[in-house]
């Protein structure tokens, strides 16, 4: 029994392998890719609109909803990375209902790579919005010895990250593999509808807490709110 | 007892140890945490929406804590490289 689509390989030409993880990942990166550039091709502002804008016009504004409430003023400027890291999870563990298709986020080193680009993203937004200093000084409040933790805080959450989403779709599939050895009949298609839920709210949880990270790095130091002051 | 059965009884025990114990706690801190949302929703449900965003990233944290624990016995039981340590040691005798 394999722990993740790594051990498959697809293609080999010398020491150059293709494993399952990076092809599954190379068809979802086309699917989504390709997909929504067809759609936005012909785009209408009138009344009359194609079924595919009405689709990705309720996903744009869904993520722009939920990313505004929790706590991030401008999600515009966000979605491009929270929006794209929730649709590659989400599709990731929708396409499971297709036989054959391993989720590549079961492997560890998809969801390690996600949770960089988390890792690296928090201070390139918090720079962008406070500056070089005023982010760094995030690390040391509320006093220099909070500045270790501050660090290993940082590190441990990402770290938390990857393993969260390996986890949840390696036990999908591994608790589906291990059903069809025990009951092969109708067991394992009420497991995988319980997966295919687990897959979004996972998708979810990684970008609203990607979203809670950048927000907590990017929220400027106002001078103490009047309703607090007055307490 | 030679060391591959040693090992391989230590990797099982453990395996199974580390999912059952490490299941109590955070089963015990959804439940509490499922409790208090569905009061607090029972009281407000105006704030439904806030109140059920943090409660899944709130139980998504609790449930890591498991996660973390089954993916430690996977790895026991399925990838466990004292075995394959020992394993390969044999296979070059």
């Amino acid at each position: 029994m394999r722990l993740s689509p790594d051990a498959m390989i697809v293609w080999q030409y010398g020491l150059f392998k293709l494993n399952g993880t990076i092809v599954f990942t190379w068809a979802l990166m086309f699917v989504l890719a390709v997909g929504s550039k067809l759609v936005t091709r012909k785009l209408s502002t009138g009344l009359e609109r194609s079924r595919w804008q009405s689709l990705l016009e309720i996903v744009v504004t869904g993520i722009e909803k939920q990313i505004e409430d929790v706590g991030l003023r401008h999600p515009e400027k966000y979605i491009g990375f929270l929006g794209t890291l929730f649709l590659f999870v989400a599709l990731a563990s929708l396409c499971t209902i297709i036989p054959g298709y391993e989720p590549p986020t079961g492997s560890l080193s998809t969801t390690a790579a996600l949770a960089l680009c988390v890792l690296v993203a928090v201070p390139f937004f918090g720079i962008k919005e406070q500056g070089l200093g005023g982010y760094l000084r995030s690390y040391v409040e509320p006093t220099v010895i909070m500045l270790p933790f501050n660090i290993i805080s940082e590190l441990s959450r990402t770290l938390a990250l990857a393993v969260r989403l390996f986890g949840n779709m390696m036990s999908g599939t591994m608790i589906l593999a291990i059903l069809l050895t025990i009951t092969p009949f109708i067991f394992p298609i009420a497991m995988s509808v319980l997966g295919l839920l687990t897959g979004m709210v996972q998708a979810y949880i990684f970008s609203i807490l990607a979203a809670v990270y950048i927000a907590s790095a990017t929220r400027v130091r106002n001078p103490k709110p009047e309703s607090a002051a007055k307490r | 007892m030679d060391s591959i059965t040693l090992i391989a009884m230590a990797s099982i025990v453990t395996a199974g140890l580390t999912i059952a114990l490490g299941s109590i706690g955070p089963a015990l801190g959804e439940g509490r945490a499922v409790a208090t949302a569905l009061s607090s929703l029972a009281q407000q449900p105006d704030s439904a929406t806030t109140i059920t965003r943090t409660l899944f990233v709130g139980l998504a944290m609790i449930e890591s804590i498991a996660i973390y624990c089954f993916v430690v016995s996977m790895i026991l039981i399925f990838a466990n490289p004292f075995w394959n340590h020992i394993i390969a040691q044999a296979a070059g005798k």
